[in-house]
């Protein structure tokens, strides 16, 4: 396994590398002189990254359900939705009397002919409320749909239908509640954060400070990460995965345990959704529907399942290939992102993260005692075409 | 004071679907004791294990249970673990991608099993040692660290028997233990067996008629759902009945 090689000593040595280019080296490459320099890092691109890595805690997430436990949702978009909304909501009461009607209420709802402010939107004129909001939210709607179906015992194909289902209806309501939820347009048009601009000339150093902490809410995810799947609730995770009912007959509830980190899974959504916010400046239904969230279930895919840094990976090359492609090939840069996944799912099935186990594979011959037979036979195949290749 | 009878299973019916698996089925069991189940296939061996240990649900019927003469036919299947039933399913039920110390790791009995409470767990001295003595009993020492998934069949049963000995139960349930064993393999099975037996009350299902011969003293025959006949294994193979439906004439 992956994370037994880079274990010990080793990994920190990684984690410190890793922590330092995006707090040190990144941050210096902005402040190279020329705007054309190709070592330059803009501050778009920065803007870019933090926009990446607040993915990349969504997918952290989504491995502890999917990777770890087995339990696949293809309706993560909805706890990034539901934290992404939180954090709107309050950024746009702060806007206040500042807006384009000059009414303390926000833009859409003066439009859309509201003249009080509804009572759920009330509470977000509060940092110290909407800030736990952005976790607790997600974390509770996930717990409740949680015990519903891991209760009656709903597993695989059919929990990941209805998890979609969940997505849809978010996105709907969204849209169909425009009033409330500024519809399909979303909430925008956010003025400053905790006093930070979020316009204007000032807007970069902003931006800047929120990459930084996403760097560092990232870490922290990640350090939670290691410490749940290296627990022995870990391995009742993975025994999960392998034989749900001797988990059962080992003692163990199964859907509390289910339960419990479907729930730890949505309120990373919901910081992941909470950090998109403020450095995109948008969020609306075409952000937690039903397409989003199938994409969020990529990222983990290719990064590679199971492992910790994997899903970190994934969102960072599948968001990257997006933005190349389309900058690239504005026309057909969806064809482009089509075949990575294709090539990823056919020839790396272990990820971007296993591709260094298989090319050592490769090299030794002999497939190693891995605990996935298929993977070897595949393996195996591979490097028997390839010396067939080579004559 | 020690009570007499560890299990009632007393009137069970099981129903698929208006398929009677089980008719009305009692049956008992004492403390310490190693009782073997034998019949023929779809006899309903399998069904009354897992009515016993709550992976099917009687449909008439009732299960009694232990020193406290707990009702256990509509208990959660991990609640009946924890009042001290531990089975091994007849395909062996592993976690392939742990290993065999995790495995039985987590078998390991607890007083509790919640969630907060295995997060913040730690293996103590005395788990390592439980751990294995279990993989003494069974005879994987040298494979603790090996991925349970890539070891033999043979081996898998045996971790699969290492579980349930690490839960610790009062009573064993064993699912066919030697299935898809060599000669050898069921030689040593059985001397495992015959030793987990000492501390616990044991239930085998199995076919191998010689493999039952060296392990049991008492012998239910089930047929078509019900009880034919009880007793020990050299009563039960003169039973005109059972030698009728089950042995075969010739023998």
């Amino acid at each position: 396994m992956n994370n037994k090689k880079v274990g010990g000593i080793n990994e920190w040595i990684i984690a410190g590398i890793v922590l330092s280019i995006f707090l040190i080296v990144i941050p210096l490459l902005n402040k190279l002189p020329g705007e054309d320099s190709w070592l330059r890092i803009s501050e778009f691109r920065i803007n870019l990254l933090g926009k990446f890595l607040a993915f990349a805690i969504l997918a952290m997430g989504l491995n502890l359900a999917w990777g770890y436990t087995g339990i696949l949702s293809l309706g993560q978009g909805v706890y990034f939705g539901l934290g992404g909304y939180c954090m709107a909501m309050y950024l746009l009461l702060k806007v206040g009397a500042s807006g384009h009607y000059g009414s303390a209420l926000p833009d859409f709802m003066v439009w859309n002919q509201i003249t009080e402010l509804p009572w759920f939107w009330k509470p977000f004129n509060y940092a110290w409320v909407a800030i736990p909001c952005v976790i607790l939210v997600p974390m509770a709607l996930a717990a409740g749909f949680g015990y519903l179906l891991f209760r009656s015992r709903v597993r695989g194909v059919y929990f990941a239908i209805v998890s979609q289902a969940l997505a849809l209806v978010l996105a709907i309501t969204l849209v169909g509640n425009q009033p409330y939820t500024g519809g399909t347009n979303g909430l925008n048009d956010f003025r400053t954060i905790f006093g930070f601009p979020l316009r204007g000339p000032d807007l970069p150093k902003t931006e800047f400070g929120l990459y930084i902490a996403s760097v560092i809410i990232l870490f922290g995810v990640y350090l939670i990460c290691r410490w749940i799947t290296r627990s022995k609730l870990g391995r009742v995770l993975r025994a999960i995965r392998d034989d749900e009912n001797r988990v059962r007959f080992s003692g163990y509830d199964v859907a509390n345990f289910k339960i419990f980190i479907f729930a730890v899974a949505a309120g990373m959504a919901g910081i992941s959704g909470a950090l998109f916010v403020p450095q995109v400046g948008i969020i609306s239904p075409s952000n937690v529907g039903v397409v989003p969230s199938i994409e969020m279930v990529l990222w983990v895919a290719v990064g590679g399942k199971g492992t910790l840094a994997g899903p970190l990976l994934g969102a960072l090359i599948v968001n990257y290939a997006k933005t190349i492609f389309s900058e690239l090939y504005p026309g057909i840069w969806l064809y482009f992102l089509g075949a990575l996944f294709l090539c990823v799912v056919v020839l790396f099935p272990k990820g971007a993260i296993g591709i260094v186990g298989q090319i050592k594979n490769l090299y030794s011959k002999k497939p190693k005692h891995t605990e996935r037979k298929k993977t070897n036979i595949m393996e195996r195949t591979k490097t028997e075409e390839r010396s067939i290749k080579e004559g | 004071m020690r009570k007499e009878t560890i299990l009632y299973v007393e009137g069970v019916t099981v129903s698929f679907d208006g398929f009677l698996a089980l008719k009305e089925l009692s049956f008992y069991m004492d403390y310490g004791e190693l009782r073997a189940m034998i019949g023929p296939n779809g006899a309903g061996k399998s069904t009354m294990l897992d009515v016993i240990c709550g992976k099917t649900r009687a449909t008439k019927g009732r299960v009694i249970f232990g020193k406290n003469d707990t009702n256990i036919t509509k208990m959660l299947e991990q609640d009946i673990v924890k009042a001290g039933i531990g089975r091994k399913f007849q395909n062996p039920s592993i976690f392939s991608n742990l290993t065999v110390f995790e495995n039985f790791e987590l078998s390991l009995r607890k007083k509790t099993k919640g969630v907060f409470y295995t997060l913040l767990t730690r293996k103590t001295a005395k788990d390592r040692e439980k751990i294995y003595s279990v993989l003494e009993t069974v005879g994987l020492v040298d494979k603790a660290d090996v991925m349970a998934g890539s070891l033999s069949h043979g081996e898998k049963q045996r971790v699969e028997i290492g579980m349930v000995v690490a839960q610790d139960p009062e009573l064993v349930l064993l699912d066919e233990p030697v299935a898809g064993m060599s000669v050898k393999e069921t030689e040593s099975t059985a001397e495992l067996i015959l030793s987990i037996s000492k501390n616990h009350t044991v239930l085998v299902i199995d076919h191998d008629m010689d493999f039952i011969k060296s392990i049991a003293q008492k012998v239910t025959v089930l047929h078509d759902g019900m009880v034919l006949c009880e007793g020990t294994m050299d009563e039960v193979q003169k039973d005109e009945r059972v030698i009728e439906k089950y042995l075969g004439r010739e023998k």
